[in-house]
């Protein structure tokens, strides 16, 4: 292990080849965020305004459909409205205006763009200004796109925070600003090891609650907790505020890098990041010791799902001493992740994009130990014997910070130690 | 515009999907954006199947909107027929393609292709999943089928084809081989079972047999009306799910393929009859059920419920409108108004209303059922993981009425349980929310925070455990442990609700047996 690896990086992202593909995405679409954003941000409701598919999709999404009335809902176009029969705007303030009536507890509205919305050019920002004036003060209206046709699974979740941007109040206050859904427990203890570093001013960007939107200005510094919120920086960056460049807050190198880099920003000695986060780092790694003996040499081969694939091997690889097979994402942003691919062994297969039935010649012809896939490969997968992880449980497991580093890990090592216990 | 929270039905595309899967040797080219792929985890996952649903997805994206994605589609075609050399391809377009107007079917038929290539003409933005299945089997059997040959006519045992079971389908695999049995008891050969694990072959032959039979008539009627027009083979639709309604299936198929049914219908092995009539299940008289799902098996369920369970259908319902009349004269038959609807909130609002003691419905039903503390067992799709058991445990014919009578039973309380209900039902610890003994310890779960804005009990909305101040003495420990197991929790919570209330910091057997009073009132 090189702890050195993740420091800060300056030149980087030079040429590493990267196979570049089209064709079949087993991926989701943007809408799929919704099924943790809703959860985050407990006063908002998210209205897709799509078709019967984006409905469905949604539902099998969320897996078990255990929730009485979630706060989430699509608004069905249907053939009237298609034909002209009825204008669509009118539809579309009716349902919103009896949605309202029913859950007052509603503070912030998302309009979600789905991929018939945006071919038909129904203009959802306009629908959002029209409906936040008719609505305001006790509810606002927001939009952003979850469209197959512009986004990609986790680009939802950017779209969404890009929309919230525009909302945060002008503010020349020094603070930092945490970007990206976490798990509430990795929150709580990132907040914690911010105030011990030092830093007090931080916040946190989805808000718990619509009313708790951080400020915004030249003195913000951002950090992404997240890999695939490129266009939440570019949103925050005409706001005046500064990314502080790091890798992610994944591993114990990552998230001791992401820190420091904090730290740094903000003026603090490295020691003093050290010495605040010594015993967990050390907990850490205690505790990933295990897991590296059971995952050491292992080859893992990623799909492309969540764009958090570059970040996971290089956690793997350096970490746990698994070897890499192949790391598809679908997105490749070069910038963000500049810290990230420096980390990465060299001569690590790189992909961006999916042409999903060669993806799957590669991965068979490397017939790696675990394959991490999305939920429509897993299982034909294992029928033919290879061990598979599911991506989306990657998302929906907190994996961030020193005390979620083992879990992670126990994440790739399950499939596997499953697979020699079997019998039958 | 519709506001939909939960959907009973996906889109006409998922139907045409759930054929194509079902079947073998078959590949089917859907234009779609990225995201449509959701729907092969419905097969993968919810199903456990062990192979991809054989489609391919053009995944177009804006940037080639103002480009060519005819030409995306037609590679799509081409790569697809290389690489998974299907011997029949159907082609179609899901809900964003059909706005984008490329005509699948004719950009596929320019291709050539040497096998034959089925255009799917499915109008997401008025039809929905059921409706895509049938439409879709439909063109298969109306492309692929031949008429019979007729030289052996004679010569052969009776046979029929068994229509309709589909991939996703509630029960369809089990149903298909209960059936079969059924059929081989009866001397009657199983000519193709369709689409459920056929070929194009095998669909090609489907005129050979004698008649239909028409297992799932959401899904296969269209086809079996089309089959009796152009090759006069009869169908049947009588759906065999009960021990009354198997009867009826077994005689009608007898007579159609001019064999004795008396061999089957006299060594009934259901022992559903006897269960039934058995004094333990006396305190089934009665019971109040509300009954809502497709319209096959919601039918099917609510006349098992009135005939062979003594229950009292409270209310019926279907998401199916193609079958709306046929629900209603049932339910004018059963003296109930009929729901026909496909929102949930609807659903749900009825149930509340009912106040039935058990639901028969969807998952969407049994989710209604668990808010509102009513039992419930599912009997139709939309469909969970669980509703495909590893155990055999058809719906239809003999061994699915045994299958019915053990599953409506268990969520009920046991017989004598109900019995000490009624001793004590002036008991605040005993009423009708009490969990049967067999089941776990579900009725003390709290309440799900993103439920809490819908009615709920309020005594189960405290807390369940003491917090800081409250605390429990020696003998109050030892009353409390004298009330049964299964409402002791509930005696604890209003205790400790009551205490609360009243600022009392030391729980005492006095404070349980004023609560007891209090809400014993």
């Amino acid at each position: 292990m090189n702890s050195s690896s993740l420091a800060r990086s300056t030149s980087s992202a030079e040429a590493r080849p990267v196979i570049r593909e089209r064709g079949q995405r087993e991926v989701f679409c943007g809408l799929t965020g919704i099924v943790w954003l809703h959860r985050k941000i407990q006063d908002a409701f998210f209205l897709v305004v799509g078709s019967r598919t984006c409905a469905h999709l949604i539902q099998s999404a969320a897996g078990v459909m255990i929730f009485a009335e979630p706060r989430f809902a699509t608004a069905i176009i249907g053939e009237r409205d298609l034909a002209g029969l009825a204008d669509l705007n009118d539809e579309l303030d009716r349902e919103v205006g009896k949605l309202l009536a029913r859950r007052p507890d509603i503070k912030l509205l998302f309009l979600v763009g789905s991929c018939p919305s945006e071919v038909i050019k129904l203009d959802l920002g306009r629908a959002a200004e029209r409906l936040s004036k008719h609505h305001m003060p006790a509810v606002r209206v927001l939009n952003f796109s979850g469209s197959g046709i512009e986004t990609t699974f986790t680009q939802g979740e950017d779209a969404c925070l890009a929309s919230l941007v525009p909302e945060m109040t002008e503010s020349d206050e020094r603070r930092l600003l945490v970007v990206g859904a976490l798990a509430d427990i990795v929150e709580d203890q990132f907040r914690g090891l911010f105030a011990e570093i030092g830093i007090d001013a931080v916040d946190f960007l989805p808000p718990q609650h619509a009313a708790d939107l951080a400020t915004v200005g030249p003195n913000t510094r951002y950090l992404l907790a997240q890999p695939f919120l490129g266009d939440t920086a570019h949103a925050l960056e005409e706001r005046g505020a500064v990314r502080i460049d790091a890798p992610f807050p994944i591993g114990v190198q990552g998230t001791t890098a992401w820190f420091k880099a904090a730290a740094a920003e903000f003026g603090i000695a490295e020691a003093q990041v050290d010495l605040v986060t010594e015993t967990r780092r050390a907990r850490a790694a205690g505790a990933l010791e295990r897991y590296r003996e059971e995952l050491g040499g292992k080859r893992i081969f990623l799909f492309p799902d969540s764009q958090l694939e570059v970040p996971l091997a290089r956690f793997v690889a350096n970490e746990l001493d698994m070897q890499l097979a192949e790391v598809g994402t679908p997105y490749l942003h070069k910038q963000h992740l500049a810290a990230e691919l420096e980390a990465l062994p060299e001569n690590t297969r790189l992909s961006e994009g999916q042409d999903v039935e060669r993806q799957l010649d590669r991965a068979r012809e490397d017939e790696p130990d675990i394959i991490v896939c999305g939920l429509g490969l897993a299982n034909p997968l294992e029928a033919e014997g290879y061990t598979t992880k599911w991506s989306i449980e990657l998302l929906f497991t907190p994996i961030h910070g020193y005390e979620q580093a083992a879990d992670c890990a126990e994440l790739f090592a399950r499939p596997l130690r499953r697979k020699r216990r079997l019998e039958v | 515009m519709q506001l939909t929270v939960w959907t009973y039905e996906g889109p006409p595309h998922v139907g045409a999907m759930r054929v194509a899967t079902a079947m073998r040797d078959v590949h089917y080219v859907l234009h779609a954006p990225q995201g449509d792929t959701y729907a092969d985890l419905l097969f993968t996952m919810i199903e456990r199947r062990d192979r991809r649903p054989p489609v391919t997805y053009t995944t177009f994206q804006a940037r080639d909107l103002g480009a060519d994605t005819a030409q995306l589609f037609q590679d799509a075609v081409s790569d697809a027929y290389e690489r998974f050399q299907p011997k029949a391809m159907l082609v179609g377009a899901s809900c964003t393609a059909e706005l984008i107007q490329d005509d699948p079917g004719g950009l596929a038929e320019a291709l050539a292709l040497p096998i034959p290539v089925i255009p799917l003409e499915l109008p997401s933005y008025q039809r929905k999943e059921n409706w895509g299945a049938a439409e879709t089997f439909y063109y298969v059997v109306r492309t692929l089928a031949k008429p019979r040959d007729d030289d052996d006519r004679d010569s052969r045992s009776p046979s029929c084809n068994l229509l309709g079971p589909t991939a996703l389908g509630f029960r369809h695999r089990d149903d298909v081989q209960e059936i079969q049995t059924l059929l081989t008891q009866l001397g009657i050969e199983v000519n193709v079972v369709a689409p459920w694990n056929a070929t194009p072959d095998d669909i090609a032959r489907l005129g050979d047999a004698d008649f239909n039979i028409c297992l799932y008539p959401e899904i296969a009627e269209t086809a079996a009306r089309w089959l009796k027009r152009t090759y006069k083979q009869p169908y049947i639709d009588t759906v065999p799910i009960g021990v009354t309604a198997t009867n009826r299936f077994v005689s009608e198929v007898a007579e159609l393929a001019g064999v004795d049914p008396l061999p089957v219908l006299n060594t009934i092995n259901s022992r559903l009859p006897w269960y039934s009539r058995s004094i333990d299940s006396t305190y089934l008289t009665d019971k109040r059920v509300f009954v809502f799902g497709d319209a096959s098996h919601a039918m099917a369920a609510a006349r098992m419920c009135k005939h062979e369970f003594g229950f009292d259908v409270v209310g019926i319902g279907t998401y199916s409108r193609e079958y709306a009349r046929k629900v209603r004269v049932l339910a004018e038959e059963l003296g109930v108004d009929a729901l026909i609807t496909d929102d949930y909130l609807e659903v749900e609002a009825r149930v509340q209303e009912l106040q039935p003691e058990m639901v028969l419905g969807t998952q969407m039903e049994r989710h209604i059922a668990k808010r509102l503390g009513i039992a419930c067992a599912v009997i139709s799709a939309p469909t969970h993981v669980q509703d495909y058991p590893a155990a055999y445990s058809p719906q239809m014919g003999y061994e699915g009425a045994n299958v019915l009578f053990d599953t409506w039973v268990h969520p009920l309380m046991m017989g004598l349980e109900e019995h000490l209900l009624g001793m004590f039902s002036e008991d605040f610890e005993f009423h009708n929310d009490a969990t049967p003994s067999h089941l776990g310890g579900g009725a003390t779960s709290k309440p799900d925070p993103a439920e809490q804005h819908l009615p709920v009990d309020p005594s189960s909305a405290a807390p369940a455990s003491v917090d800081g101040q409250l605390s429990w003495s020696a003998d109050a420990e030892k009353t409390l442990s004298r009330i049964p197991f299964f409402v002791r929790g509930k005696a604890r919570r209003n205790t400790e609700t009551f205490a609360r209330e009243r600022g009392i910091q030391t729980i005492t057997s006095e404070t349980l047996y004023d609560a007891k009073a209090h809400f014993g009132k």
